[in-house]
């Protein structure tokens, strides 16, 4: 069985011009969003936790890429990439995080709980690690019901040494269920290091135990991350089992926005930023492939911060939720919406 | 265009910090993600990034000061090309707010916390199925019961699926499932590793996906591994998802006491369950209601807990022979009338309240002997009526009484009846330990038909 780190020569994945583009205007859109967020959080806007994304926008750009419609995607509580990826709309998620009606969750669930049935998007979890065979219940439909869909289920380096990550994994391979397992490892679950939480550090080789195969990927570089993506749902897809994605990644932020993330250097974020950032790799290979001017990259620049400007708009002017939504969707009642 | 840069709140309840340093000085270009000041309070130093490009034209509140507001303007960006000596605050920024508490509340002109919450609605009561006259009846255990309506909701909806320890090949820890994978094939009667969280989140994922699944604890005992599951994801994320994500699902297997097999595996959960909004708890006694009601559990878009008992399996009642025979889940059944004491009952407590009713009547006490049923929604009307025309309750459970179902009984009869009761209602539970292996102490430590009659005679004691 195959489980193998990235090789340290290996060959630049390829991409059209439009999916550079497409990559490049994506990850601005969750880059723009989370900052915006970020602001309005600390004007008060925003309240409780919420966990931003910004550092990591690679990993959900580059693994929706390899999905076709009906596919499912669920994962833990830094989510709102994960929505936007999906295609969820900016102005009901931005309105979900300060708790208005016009929120995704009409007000309900706030930063870690949105929900999409129509775009295949399955949460949004709070439980570190609950998404996992949640997610591969989603593949196990599919199996059951003999279509050739996948799921993805994305979870961080701290979600991996749970329990029940380990019971998934066992019934997925044992029942060769359609799900891909893509481990965000952005080096720290919250404020402890991968080195002081794992006895295993190379997070692909988890499932060795389980006969799932695992590959070690550059969460960093959107079109590597494609790649191993297009090869991982392939696998899932032609009904040979789960397949875990390792992808190394960083979070800039801190864990939550209370967080001063006083247990790493500011250095070692600083290197990430200037030598790896995704949006900033990227937007070089476009201009250095003369697929776009510096011109045109600002002109999307300028189109993504008129959507996070309306939807920062939408989210503060839809009213909070009547009162009357406290007793609603408790329970699906007969008649009920 | 120019933008504001304003104080930052680090924490949800932070009011104001000091601003320590200023990382970039006016002149200065600031890209997105830049690290600008360092801010600072009682708990923690942290770095403030700005979140748009342009130049820094202005600070307005010098490194150093102390007792910032948080959304007071720190500093002023101007944005490429703009005359950076004309930038200055925005007139229509929000202006420093002097309490924290204001500024968060300071969202639309809405509602403010004061108002009152709604009265919350009551749950509808349904009408109980009828079985049609001249319906003849099959002496049937609870055990086939529960068979035949998985079987006969199998047959009618290709979603449902059986999944759990033993339940296919061993045909079931109690035989429960018999015969279902020879019927329904491996595909729908799946046996787990011995994993409860993981199955259980499982067929939670399967849920919110379109299926129905049935899963099987081979006693809820072992469910603790899996109530993370039953209620965080489970029930919670209909509301979490305001009404987008339902999950119909069914959880069931035997709960309670066996016999003799020790405190780990004796565990009654029912009060745990019905505790939780989200959930529907069923805890029924007879076979026709373990069949009506798992029926109807298997058709509901809620998630189900269904808690069986193990002593009740073997036991024979009288089924209807209907084709479809559902009952309504939240509908308490009166099992015995009587006018002098009210005794309150779910699963094999049923039993006890019916034999301790008779040995009263022989004492010359009416007493009336209501089954739940179902435990979420509770039908406290049934109850409520009751002890209305008999003016006393005993409040029978297997479990603890602490912060119990009794308990639960007790308070709304009290809130809703108080005028009509003739004494403090009473309750029957099992004594306050862990459950006894031993044959002498299990026996003293479980609640029966002998605590029921006691109970009874008590608050009817001065009835004469």
């Amino acid at each position: 069985m195959a489980t193998k780190p990235k090789s340290s020569k290996k060959v630049p994945a390829k991409a059209s011009k439009a999916d550079m583009l497409k990559f490049y205007r994506e990850m601005l859109l969750i880059r723009r969003f989370e900052e915006k967020a970020g602001q309005l959080y600390g004007m008060g806007k925003i309240a409780g936790f919420c966990h931003l994304y910004i550092g990591q926008e690679a990993v959900v750009t580059g693994m929706q890429a390899c999905l076709k419609d009906g596919d499912q995607v669920i994962t833990g509580y830094r989510d709102h990439g994960h929505m936007l990826a999906c295609g969820l709309d900016p102005n009901g998620v931005m309105a979900e995080l300060t708790g208005r009606i016009g929120g995704l969750s009409r007000g309900k669930g706030g930063s870690m709980h949105m929900f999409s049935k129509e775009k295949n998007f399955y949460g949004g979890h709070g439980i570190v690690g609950a998404q996992v065979p949640l997610g591969t219940g989603l593949a196990f439909a599919n199996k059951y019901r003999g279509n050739d869909h996948v799921s993805l289920a994305y979870f961080g380096d701290g979600a991996a040494n749970q329990g029940q990550v380990y019971e998934a994994f066992n019934m997925a391979s044992l029942w060769k269920l359609p799900v891909i397992y893509v481990i965000e490892n952005n080096m720290y679950a919250m404020g402890t290091s991968v080195e002081r939480a794992s006895a295993e550090v190379e997070l692909f080789k988890r499932g060795i135990s389980f006969e799932i195969e695992g590959e070690e990927v550059d969460g960093m570089d959107v079109l590597a991350v494609r790649e191993a993506g297009q090869k991982a749902v392939a696998h899932a897809r032609a009904g040979k089992g789960p397949y875990i994605l390792e992808m190394k990644t960083y979070r800039y932020r801190g864990h939550s926005m209370s967080d001063p993330a006083k247990y790493r250097k500011r250095e070692e974020v600083d290197d990430i930023r200037t030598h790896h950032d995704p949006i900033d790799g990227l937007k070089g290979q476009i201009i250095e492939q003369g697929h776009a001017t510096e011109d045109d990259l600002k002109k999307i620049d300028n189109e993504i911060k008129a959507i996070v400007k309306e939807a920062a708009d939408f989210s503060l002017e839809s009213p909070e939720p009547d009162p009357s939504e406290l007793w609603t969707d408790v329970l699906i009642e007969e008649g009920a919406r | 265009m120019s933008v504001d840069i304003l104080m930052p709140a680090l924490s949800p309840t932070m009011e104001e910090g000091t601003l320590s340093k200023w990382l970039k000085k006016e002149g200065d270009t600031v890209k997105s993600g830049d690290i600008i000041a360092e801010i600072e309070t009682d708990k923690a130093t942290m770095e403030v990034e700005a979140v748009d490009e342009g130049i820094l034209s202005r600070i307005v509140v010098p490194e150093g000061t102390e007792g910032v507001k948080v959304n007071a303007i720190i500093a002023v960006l101007a944005s490429d090309g703009e005359d950076v000596s004309k930038a200055e605050p925005q007139a229509d920024a929000p202006p420093a707010k002097a309490e924290r508490a204001e500024a968060r509340n300071a969202v639309p002109e809405t509602e403010k916390p004061e108002t009152a919450a709604p009265e919350q609605p009551r749950a509808k009561v349904m009408a109980d199925a009828s079985v049609p006259e001249g319906t003849t009846f099959t002496e049937t255990t609870v055990r086939d019961a529960l068979r035949d309506a998985m079987a006969e909701e199998m047959r009618r909806d290709e979603r449902v699926f059986v999944m759990g320890e033993e339940v296919a090949q061993y045909q079931g820890a109690y035989k429960v499932t018999r015969e279902l994978l020879q019927e329904f094939g491996e595909r729908r009667v799946i046996d787990t590793p011995i994993t409860e969280h993981g199955f259980a989140g499982l067929g939670v994922g399967a849920a919110f996906a379109g299926l129905r699944p049935v899963v099987e604890f081979m006693t809820f005992n072992f469910a603790m591994q899996a109530i993370d599951h039953i209620i965080n994801s489970a029930a919670k994320t209909l509301y979490m998802s305001g009404g987008q994500m339902g999950c119909p699902i069914v959880f069931r297997g035997p709960n309670g006491a066996a016999s003799r097999v020790g405190a780990q595996h004796s565990h009654d959960y029912s009060a745990w369950y019905a505790q939780v909004p989200g959930l529907k708890v069923i805890a029924p006694y007879s076979a026709a209601d373990a069949k009506g009601l798992l029926k109807a559990a298997i058709r509901d878009p809620n998630p189900v807990v269904f808690l069986e008992h193990e002593l009740l399996y073997g036991q024979s009642f009288p089924v209807p022979d209907m084709d479809d025979f559902v009952l309504p889940i939240g509908k308490a059944a009166v099992k015995r009338e009587g006018t002098d004491v009210t005794l309150v009952a779910h699963s094999r407590m049923v039993g006890f309240a019916l034999q301790a009713a008779e040995r009263l009547a022989a004492e010359g006490i009416s007493a009336e002997v209501i089954d739940l049923r179902t435990l979420r929604p509770l039908d406290t009307d049934t109850v409520v009526e009751s002890v209305k025309k008999t003016s006393r309750l005993v409040c029978c459970e297997e479990g603890w009484r602490y912060f119990g179902v009794g308990a639960e009984i007790a308070a709304t009869v009290v809130a809703e009846a108080f005028d009509y009761l003739d004494a403090p209602p009473i309750r029957v539970h099992q004594k306050d330990v862990p459950l006894p292996y031993a044959a002498n102490l299990e026996a003293l430590s479980l609640p029966n038909a002998d605590d029921i009659v006691a109970a009874a005679k008590k608050v009817c004691e001065g009835m004469f």
